[in-house]
């Protein structure tokens, strides 16, 4: 009997659609929560990695002998004590769980290594040395060490040793103006005449080909070209000047084998004392760091240095996507929806466009190479580039071509959602165009497709989202691990389709798995992949706020 | 509102009305039309005479609505639609293929059930058959929406409200503006599918004196359900039932002492 109430308070529990609800509920949380988790999991790796952190001086008996190791305690955990026996290492302790410690010790040119490994047991003592400066420097990785003289001109100045940290502030800060100073001159000045010069030189060759035989135009190229050398030599010149002035001071420092090291203040980027800073100090270090990863260019094979090509060469990849995929989408929406019959064919053709959208992406890469690069970008080349042949212009990988294979990819996305949009149309509002003399065209180009954009921009939304986030097909035609200039300067045209560019989806791969040194890369990855989702979201908050602003406009689909 | 001023050359000729004494606007010979297999009118002859008010008037499926649309060729959106018969407008047949279809539309204006403004300024609706037209000119746009919405008697409600949606309007001021707007383009002819079925009693009442002010200027055809909206508003009503045109005549007439049994069953309210 009692069972039986149970049977039926169950079944009627099932039918009261209780659990049902709850698993719905429950879908929507475990989704929410891999979401968040994720985000959560990137951010923490990634942005706890601009944190100045505490350097450790640490007496250290390897088992032959003790040595004094200072760096950043990275990583610990917590490893079985067979495994670490096994590994060769005596170990003062019988605890079955021994803490193992990786440091990061930086002078690679010393040690010849970036990363150390501790066991706790054999730390005989732990120290935080209020004086330890780490210094990030253009070649062989951070620094850890102590600063023992500051010299011009290879003397010793002479200052307290209470004054030399300042001292060193002061004279970084000469060296960081005059280093922005050579920048500016090397990439911009030198740039621009560079590019001046090259394209005299392609002139040149132009007239060759021509077979112009004029002396005169020659000429007018070479008064041109010595115009250019001589504004070159100038910044030479000044160049060199610079150069002098950057190289005069250097520190010596002593590092944790005791040696004392002279650095050129040239190769130093930053320099802080991690354990004397205040929380405030940390702070701003903290967004001044992050600031400069966001804004600088990549150093040392882009394991150090900023990501600010990848995030403009992703932004400029996407933008350039979306303006050819728009209209190409739209167009051919319309065409569908619009003026093809409505038949087996136009079933055939909706059917085909909608399987394009789950063709792996790579095949798009291959077509992408194959056709445009090969096919179009030679021919480009043969007809308007023979001057610059055989090195390819148009005729090798490109933003251009990079934009136009995933323009291709995202296209159907953009379809449907148009096509949706323009049947969500009602019929009233074509028929009252209609009604007062407006041909199908008319009807079609101020009321409907105005009314149908919100759903373009839904199109466009989801196309973004696609693109940018897309990484295979790019590496075939024309995103690179180092691009040499940004596809938009100041020289004109200004735009240079041609160029290749870097993209933050595969700075994240090559810095991750194909970097000399991985695992000091490795907080770049998170920190990477966090811009990444940053300039995806950027990207499509922005073009969520121009449908919402449209959908405003054209609300009339609400009422009806 | 003010009532319109109905002129009294209007009210005269509402006491003797007669089709032979008439200009003809429309002239239906024969006409019938298809949706595919199925016949949605037949054999229709009539003529539809110039600046009267016609009524369509009959039970749901009738053809009223199919045979109005036919007058500004809107059945054209309709894939599986087949004509026979002939259509004349002014003598000349209106689906012959020399016709364009956008010159007759902006001759032949219309008002649909549901008030369809566009999602644009209240302006911008009265404007936009005239911009169509390559009118640009913002004197003559101006004046010529005061003129169109004055016409639909929706000036004084609108005209400190030009530059808002259009959607934010009242249903009744919808449809007036949607009449303004096919005014706008100077039709010869206004036809009005069922235009106050979906609003409240006073707009419907607004509507109506709109209709009969119309008539001075226009050749109004209307659809409606609703019978004693017929006899207000119009001097011609035709019935049809079934495809068929039953009988057509002067509104009085049909409604006082019509002719064919079908009719008066209609009329009285036996079926419909």
């Amino acid at each position: 009997m009692s069972d039986q109430t149970n049977k039926s308070s169950f079944t009627s529990f099932m039918s009261s659609g209780q659990p049902w609800v709850w698993m719905n509920a429950g879908a929507v949380a475990v989704s929410m929560i891999m979401v968040a988790g994720l985000l959560f999991l990137i951010a923490v790796r990634g942005l706890g990695h601009f944190w100045p952190k505490t350097v450790y001086e640490i007496e250290y008996d390897n088992g032959t002998n003790v040595v004094q190791i200072v760096g950043e305690r990275v990583e610990t955990e917590e490893v079985p004590r067979k495994r670490i026996v096994e590994s060769g290492i005596r170990v003062d302790s019988d605890k079955d769980l021994i803490e193992r410690s990786l440091i990061k010790v930086g002078i690679r040119e010393v040690l010849g290594v970036d990363f150390m490994l501790t066991v706790a047991p054999n730390e005989r003592s732990v120290r935080v040395p209020e004086d330890v400066i780490v210094l990030e420097r253009t070649q062989w990785g951070n620094f850890y060490g102590y600063l023992t003289d500051v010299k011009e001109v290879g003397k010793t100045v002479d200052v307290a040793d209470a004054d030399l940290w300042s001292e060193l502030e002061h004279r970084l800060h000469r060296v960081t103006e005059l280093r922005e100073r050579i920048e500016h001159i090397e990439k911009n000045k030198i740039g621009s005449i560079n590019f001046q010069l090259e394209k005299l030189r392609l002139k040149r060759r132009g007239l060759e080909l021509k077979g112009i035989t004029d002396q005169g135009s020659y000429d007018l190229l070479s008064t041109e070209q010595d115009m250019y050398t001589r504004d070159y030599e100038v910044l030479k010149e000044e160049l060199d000047e610079l150069y002098r002035d950057i190289t005069r001071d250097s520190i010596t420092a002593r590092v944790m084998t005791g040696d004392e090291v002279e650095i050129k203040l040239a190769n130093v980027v930053k320099a802080y004392q991690p354990n004397a800073m205040t929380l405030a100090a940390k702070i701003v270090f903290y967004i001044k760091t992050f600031w400069g990863f966001i804004s600088n260019d990549p150093r040392e094979a882009n394991t150090e240095g900023g990501i600010f090509p990848a995030i403009f060469g992703t932004v400029i990849m996407v933008l350039l996507m979306s303006i050819i995929v728009t209209p190409f989408g739209v167009i051919a929406a319309i065409y569908l929806r619009e003026y093809a019959r409505q038949g087996l064919i136009t079933r055939l053709v909706r059917i085909s466009v909608n399987n394009l959208a789950g063709v792996p992406s790579i095949v798009y890469g291959v077509f992408g190479l194959g056709f445009f690069v090969y096919v179009v970008g030679g021919s480009i080349d043969e007809l308007f580039y023979r001057e610059a042949l055989p090195s390819p212009t148009f005729g090798s990988g490109g933003v251009l071509w990079a934009s136009l294979t995933l323009a291709l990819l995202t296209v159907p996305v953009v379809i449907v959602a148009t096509e949706e949009g323009l049947a969500r149309i009602p019929r009233s509002v074509r028929e009252g165009s209609l009604a007062l003399g407006a041909t199908k065209a008319e009807t079609l180009w101020r009321t409907v497709l105005p009314m149908a954009s919100p759903a373009m921009m839904t199109g466009l939304i989801l196309a973004v989202a696609r693109a940018a986030g897309e990484v295979a097909p790019l590496m075939l035609v024309g995103a690179v691990k180092l691009a040499p200039s940004l596809p938009v300067d100041m020289n004109a045209p200004f735009i240079h389709l041609e160029r290749k560019f870097m993209h933050l989806g595969f700075h994240i791969y090559d810095v991750g798995f194909q970097s000399p040194n991985v695992e000091a890369a490795r907080p770049l990855v998170y920190a990477t992949a966090l811009i990444l989702v940053a300039v995806i979201v950027v990207l499509n908050l922005s073009a969520i706020y121009i449908r919402n602003h449209l959908r405003e406009k054209y609300r009339s689909l609400e009422q009806h | 509102m003010a009532a319109p001023q109905i002129s009294q050359d209007v009210l005269l000729n509402l006491a003797s009305l007669d089709l032979e004494k008439e200009q003809t606007c429309f002239e239906c010979r024969d006409f019938g039309l298809h949706y595919g297999n199925n016949q949605a009118l037949r054999g229709i002859d009539m003529v539809i005479p110039e600046k009267r008010v016609t009524a369509f008037i009959g039970p749901s499926g009738c053809g009223k609505s199919t045979l109005l649309r036919c007058m500004n060729r809107m059945n054209d959106l309709i894939d599986t639609v087949r004509l026979e018969g002939e259509m004349l407008l002014h003598g000349k047949d209106i689906n012959s293929k020399l016709v364009n279809v956008a010159e007759l539309r902006r001759q032949v204006g219309m008002v649909f059930q549901k008030p369809n403004p566009f999602p644009k300024t209240v302006y911008e609706n009265v404007a936009y058959g005239l911009r169509l037209q390559g009118v640009n000119k913002k004197r003559v746009l101006d004046e010529r929406v005061e003129w169109a919405l004055k016409g639909a008697a929706l000036w004084d409600e609108v005209k400190n409200r030009l530059q808002d949606n259009a959607l934010g309007l009242s249903g009744g001021q919808q449809q007036r503006l949607v009449i303004a707007r096919a005014i706008a383009i100077e039709p010869e002819v206004i036809l009005l599918d069922e235009p106050a079925s979906a609003l409240d009693p006073i707009s419907t009442l607004k509507i109506e004196e709109l209709i009969i002010q119309l008539k001075q200027n226009y050749t109004v055809v209307i659809v409606t359900h609703n019978m004693q909206q017929a006899a207000r508003v119009s001097d011609y009503t035709a019935f049809l039932y079934l495809g068929e045109l039953i009988e057509f005549g002067a509104t009085d007439q049909l409604f006082t002492n019509p002719v064919q049994k079908q009719t008066e069953d209609y009329i009285t309210g036996r079926y419909g």
